[in-house]
Formats: structure tokens, sequence, C-alpha cells
């Protein structure tokens, strides 16, 4: 992709027109607000902001429709969930474990020189449990690409052809938030990343908290007071993997305690080599097709357990080159 | 620091004037840190009040200021809790319970209504009560017409807000269901849990028992209804999820008992129990001192504890300790964590009423069925 930018929350402070001004796009727009699920439709606010330039993709709706027409896909579709449902639950079990370890290991009281390598080790661990979901959930789709060709049933194909024609004729494609994983799951039914590719001219993409997760490589899912516990972020799985070497933190703010060192650190040693960038109102995180580059108040999770401004970061000066991936 | 009602009665006998003027300034129950004081006001050869603390003596007196007809009495109230109480007011040798009339804070139940004196930090969370922004579900009745009781039993669904058949919603069976609506808020507060993003969309089943001491307390008949009659009823009418983790058994005192034989009953049918303030009584040794009704629970709950087996996966447990059943309850959990449940009890300033357990809704719902709060990122 030559042109990614990713945004903070858009909905009480938008800066998406201002972003469309800075890059000159004109003309017809692509929106993807699936994330919206049944109210995907209801983007008068969005409309009348943009200046009445949008299309809305619907792909909530093509996709109720394709599954109204393709009753085994629907039903093959639907126990894929449920497998991956699953997954999820047991992960979770996992997760808690490894993640209770490198906490225990974190505050245990014992000389640098011994409990350095067991700290190091409860992270390894950690992420040995992230990349094994990783590695199942991939299967389970995969498998359900192979076994039922979503993208050769006539109901799909319909679609993406006409798709393709509508974002042949738009600008930029614009994503919007909402549920990630119903919207992972639309782009991923009309194969938004090869649509993407196919077409004639590169199109760039402006994407906005859920929207923005889906399309990075791993989508972590997190919030680290909700009602129900501990609050253990998780992998829901792969992306659209159109941008490399970030995790995206929409509403880090709210939904993440920054100002604690411990959290944040592990955190990011979590993931790592991937940036894991905080986007909160006016934030934004840009990829020119070789390197990352920041908005000025836009922040970065480190190792240190510190929350830095990307850019006065000292390591990382804009624009932020992308790191070697282990 | 000294409760203010002795320091106003330090100043010496007060006149009407400044008694009507003390009460004036101040709520009562008037909460000073850990302490509560209460008063009444009026002719009476004694006063007691009369709460529902197990520990402490359930009946206590209080004093009168001088040969005023102010009466008060100070008691102690660890930050958080909710205590309900009645006055007892004796006169003439006529004994009458009433309610607190300087009080407006109230819990209903089926027997009446309750005084409620709350302690400091306790507030009545903003997710149980009527929201406008809430977008709200909606309750049908419906008729299971051949019961092992050989009478029909009614069932009242709730719907979700923005239901589409379309989709798949988890079930949740909650006994006592008309109660849980009248004094637990549980349609407000499904509502706004929904809503707020805090627990999944889902259909509940709220049964209306026949005589529940005798259903509840592993009665087969009652396991059967729920397992094999309702279940398989709601599987035909409305889009349920297909497995165990995705259904629930939930209730109250006897309601948890119910659940959790049910459960036991048929392990592998419901994978989420949430059980609030069971009525777990059980022995070691020798009988009961519990009363007739608890014969058969004392029996299935020392049979479970014998055997209990796995019979859910996932198990929130509740209860207050100001009940007489929090030893029972505190009793059962190591032992529900050896059967390899995943298991989350919670433990509060409360007593065995409806309103302590609307308020562990939350916490208990939201761990059973998470919401989608973790997938939406607007």
């Amino acid at each position: 992709m030559t042109l990614g930018v990713l945004l903070g929350p858009q909905r009480l402070a938008p800066t998406i027109d201002q972003e469309l001004s800075r890059w000159g796009i004109p003309g017809q727009l692509a929106t993807i607000t699936a994330g919206w699920q049944e109210r995907e439709a209801e983007d008068d606010e969005l409309q009348e902001f943009l200046g009445h330039r949008c299309v809305n993709l619907r792909l909530h709706a093509r996709s109720d429709d394709v599954f109204g027409r393709d009753p085994e896909l629907f039903q093959a579709h639907r126990a894929k969930q449920d497998t991956l449902r699953h997954l999820q639950d047991l992960y979770r079990g996992r997760l808690a474990h490894a993640l209770d370890a490198a906490r225990e290991l974190a505050q245990a009281p014992a000389p640098s020189d011994l409990v350095e390598a067991e700290r190091e080790a409860a992270v390894l661990a950690l992420r040995l449990v992230d990349k094994q979901h990783l590695a199942r959930t991939r299967k389970v789709q995969r498998q359900f690409e192979l076994t039922y060709h979503p993208a050769s049933r006539p109901a799909v194909d319909e679609h993406y052809r006409e798709l393709r024609s509508i974002l042949g004729e738009c600008f930029a494609l614009l994503i919007a938030g909402g549920h990630v994983a119903s919207l992972l799951n639309r782009m991923r039914l009309f194969q938004l990343d090869t649509l993407l590719a196919s077409l004639p001219r590169p199109l760039p993409v402006f994407a906005w908290s859920a929207g923005a997760m889906a399309i990075t490589e791993r989508v972590v899912l997190f919030h680290d007071s909700p009602p129900q516990g501990p609050g253990n972020a998780e992998l829901l799985g792969h992306g659209l993997g159109l941008l490399p070497g970030i995790v995206v933190l929409p509403h880090a703010r709210r939904r993440l305690r920054l100002d604690d060192r411990e959290r944040v650190s592990l955190f990011a040693r979590r993931f790592k080599p991937d940036r894991c960038v905080a986007l909160d109102e006016g934030d934004r995180a840009v990829w020119n097709g070789r390197e990352w580059s920041a908005g000025p108040s836009t922040r970065q999770l480190l190792p240190s357990g510190d929350v830095e401004c990307i850019a006065d970061l000292p390591e990382s000066k804009e624009p932020v080159a992308q790191e070697a991936r282990s | 620091m000294k409760p203010a009602i002795h320091a106003f009665l330090e100043q010496g006998r007060p006149d009407e004037g400044a008694i009507d003027a003390f009460l004036r300034s101040h709520g009562f129950p008037l909460v000073e840190g850990g302490r509560a004081t209460f008063v009444f006001r009026g002719h009476a050869d004694a006063v007691n009040l009369r709460h529902w603390i197990y520990g402490l003596e359930s009946s206590q007196p209080f004093e009168r200021a001088y040969d005023t007809d102010l009466w008060f009495h100070v008691h102690e109230m660890p930050p958080g809790s909710r205590v309900e109480y009645k006055l007892e007011v004796i006169r003439n040798g006529h004994h009458e319970w009433i309610r607190d009339p300087f009080n407006p804070h109230l819990a209903h139940d089926p027997f009446g209504a309750n005084s409620v004196a709350q302690g400091e930090g306790y507030a009545r969370p903003a997710w149980s009560l009527p929201d406008p922004e809430t977008r709200t579900g909606r309750l049908e009745e419906l008729w299971l017409t051949e019961t092992p009781f050989g009478e029909p039993r009614r069932v009242t669904m709730y719907l979700p807000a923005r239901f589409r058949p379309s989709r798949r919603y988890p079930l949740l069976v909650v006994h006592d269901g008309g109660d849980y609506l009248r004094y637990a808020a549980l349609k407000e507060v499904l509502d706004n849990l929904i809503h707020r993003l805090e627990v999944a969309p889902l259909i509940a089943a709220l049964t209306h028992p026949g005589d529940r001491l005798v259903e509840y307390p592993d009665d087969p008949r009652h396991s059967t209804m729920i397992a094999n009659e309702l279940l398989p009823e709601l599987e035909r009418l409305y889009p349920l999820m297909p497995d165990a983790r995705n259904r629930c058994l939930m209730g109250a005192s006897f309601g948890a008992v119910a659940s959790l034989a049910t459960a036991w009953r048929h392990p592998g049918k419901f994978g989420r129990l949430l059980l609030q303030s069971g009525s777990f009584a059980f022995t070691d040794i020798g009988h009961h001192k519990r009363g007739p009704a608890f014969d058969r629970v004392v029996e299935f709950v020392n049979a479970f504890r014998e055997a209990p087996g796995r019979p859910s996966e996932r198990v929130y447990l509740s209860c207050g300790m100001y009940e007489s059943l929090i030893y029972e309850n505190r009793s059962l959990v190591p032992l529900l964590q050896t059967t390899g449940m995943g298991v989350r009890y919670e433990w509060v300033r409360d007593g065995h009423n409806w309103e302590n357990w609307r308020d562990r809704l939350q916490s208990g719902l939201s761990w059973l069925f998470p919401g989608p709060l973790w997938m939406v990122y607007e």
C-alpha cells in the first residue's frame, strides 16, 4: 500500500476532513462502516461532514445477502465463527496464567541477575502463547477458505466485481470503527486486500479506531478495566495486514492504564518489534509505503514503561523507520 | 470523631425547637464514617432497631434523649454496607414494626418493604436505573404446556434491543424471574448492560415457580422441566447459540440451589451458573437446624459435596456478609474450585435481599457473558 493513514476516534472531534485535504484527495470516496453492523447504513453524519461524496460499500448488508443466497456458506461461516470463539476462550485461559507469571516475576523480590532471565523467559512464554493462537486462528480461517472457496462462490463473486467497479471510481477508501471482528469478517469475505491490490491505481486508505486495527497485521483487543475482570489484552487474530509493524490502540487514554508502568512495559515487550501506538482523538500515524511517520501528539508504549510522543523519541525522529521483524 | 447526636446532647437537655432544628439539619440515618445514627421521635416506652445482620443481636435498643420524645441509636456501619431494617416501637405493651419515617430509602421484596441504611460509599449502581439513552429490549410471554408438574408453566422471555432472528444469542434462564423483574430491576439492568456493551446481547427466560420450596431443592421434576422441556422449546422458538457455554442458569437463595441442582443432574448442558446467596445448607454430621424446608436442600448439598462432578464450566457466586448463609457459600468455593470449573466469587457487605442480588448482576453477567466492549472501538 502506498498510503495508509491511521487516525484516532472520529466521533467527537473528527479530523478526517483535514486529513483528506492534507493529502489532496479529490472526488468520490468509498466508505466501509460494516463495524457498525446493523447500523451500517446510518452514515448521514459522516456523509454530511465530508460533503456527500461518500459511497458506502455496505459490506454488512452485502454479507447478509451472500449468506441469504448461499446457505451452505452461511452455515460454514457460522461454524467457523463458533470454532474461533471456542479457541479464543481456550487461549484466554492459557493467557491468564502466562500473564500472571509475567506479572508475578515483575514484582519478585530477587537479585536482578537472577530474576531478569526469568522475567525475560516469562515474556517469551507469553509471546509463544500469542503466536500459537495466531497460528491456530489462521489455520481455521485457511481451512474454511480451502474447503468452501468463498471467493469463487457466485454470490460473493458478484459483489466482488461490483465492489471493484465502485472502488475503481473512488479516490480513497475510508474505514470507520465499530465492532472489529465483525468488520474484519466482512472485509475478509469480500477479500478487501486482494481487491485493493487488483485496482489499476493504488487507493489511499484512511482508517480509524477498529478500522485502523483491522488493516494491521495483528489485532489486539484491550481494556485494562473492563467490568468483568482483569482486562488481559488478547490477540483476536491476524488483521488484513495492509499495514506493517504496528499495533494500534484506539481510545488508549480511556481503555488503558497508561500510568501503570508495569502494564505498559509488559504490553510493549509482548508485542515488539511492532510499535504499540496509542490513537486517541487527534492522533495520526501514516504509512507512506516504506516507513511510518506520526502526528505530534501521537504516543507509543515503550518497553521501559513510559508512554512517549513518538516524535520526541531520540531513536525515532520522523519518519519512523520500520524495524526488522523477528 | 464524636457522633453528631452525642455532641448535640452534651449541650444539655434540648427543647422542642432544638430537636426540630437538629433533625432538620441532618439526614437520617446519619452516616458518619463507620457509624450510623438512627433516630425516632414520638411517644414510646421503648424503641429497637430490628435489622437483618447475621452475627449481631437482631434487636438493638434505642436510647432516649433525656426525658424528651427523641430516641436514638448509634450503630456500626462499615463503609459500603447496605443494611435493611425496621424500627420496633413499643407502647403500652404493644409492639409495632414500622419503616423509618426519616429514611426515604426502601427495599422491596415479596413480603413488603424495609428501610435501608446505606454506609459511606454505597450508591445504587447507575446501570440499575432506567436510562433514557438506553435502547430497550422487550418482554413476551410463553407457556410450557406440558411439564412434569402436570400443569402448564408461564415463562417470560426477554429479547434484547435490536433483536434479530438471523443472529444467535446466549440463553440466560432465571429462576424466580418475576421477582427479579420486580425487585431487582432485571429488565433495566439487562437493557443497560447490553447497551453499554458490557454484557453480550442475550435472550433470557424468566421462569415462574409453583411451590419453590418444594420444586427448587433438587426436585428431579424441576431439573427435567428446565433441561429437557424448556431448553428444547426455547431452541425451537428462538435463535440460540448451540453450546453449553452459551447457556446459563441463574437464581438467588433457593433459586441458586435449583440452578446448581439442575446443572448437576444435567452436566454438560449449562456451561454457566450465576448463584446468588445460595441456600447451600449442609451438615458434616448430625441434623441441621434450619427447619423442614431445608431437609431436601441439605440432602442435595451433602450429596453434591460428596460427588460434585463437573456440572458446569464457569460459576459466579455471591453472598452478603450479613447473611446467615455466608458460611455455607464460603465453604462451597474451594469445593467448586476442585472440580476444575472457573469460579469467581464476591462477598459484599449486604444481606439476603433483592437489591444485593441486583447490585451483583454487572460483575456476574459481564464475567459469564462478556459483552462486545472488548470488540468495539468506535
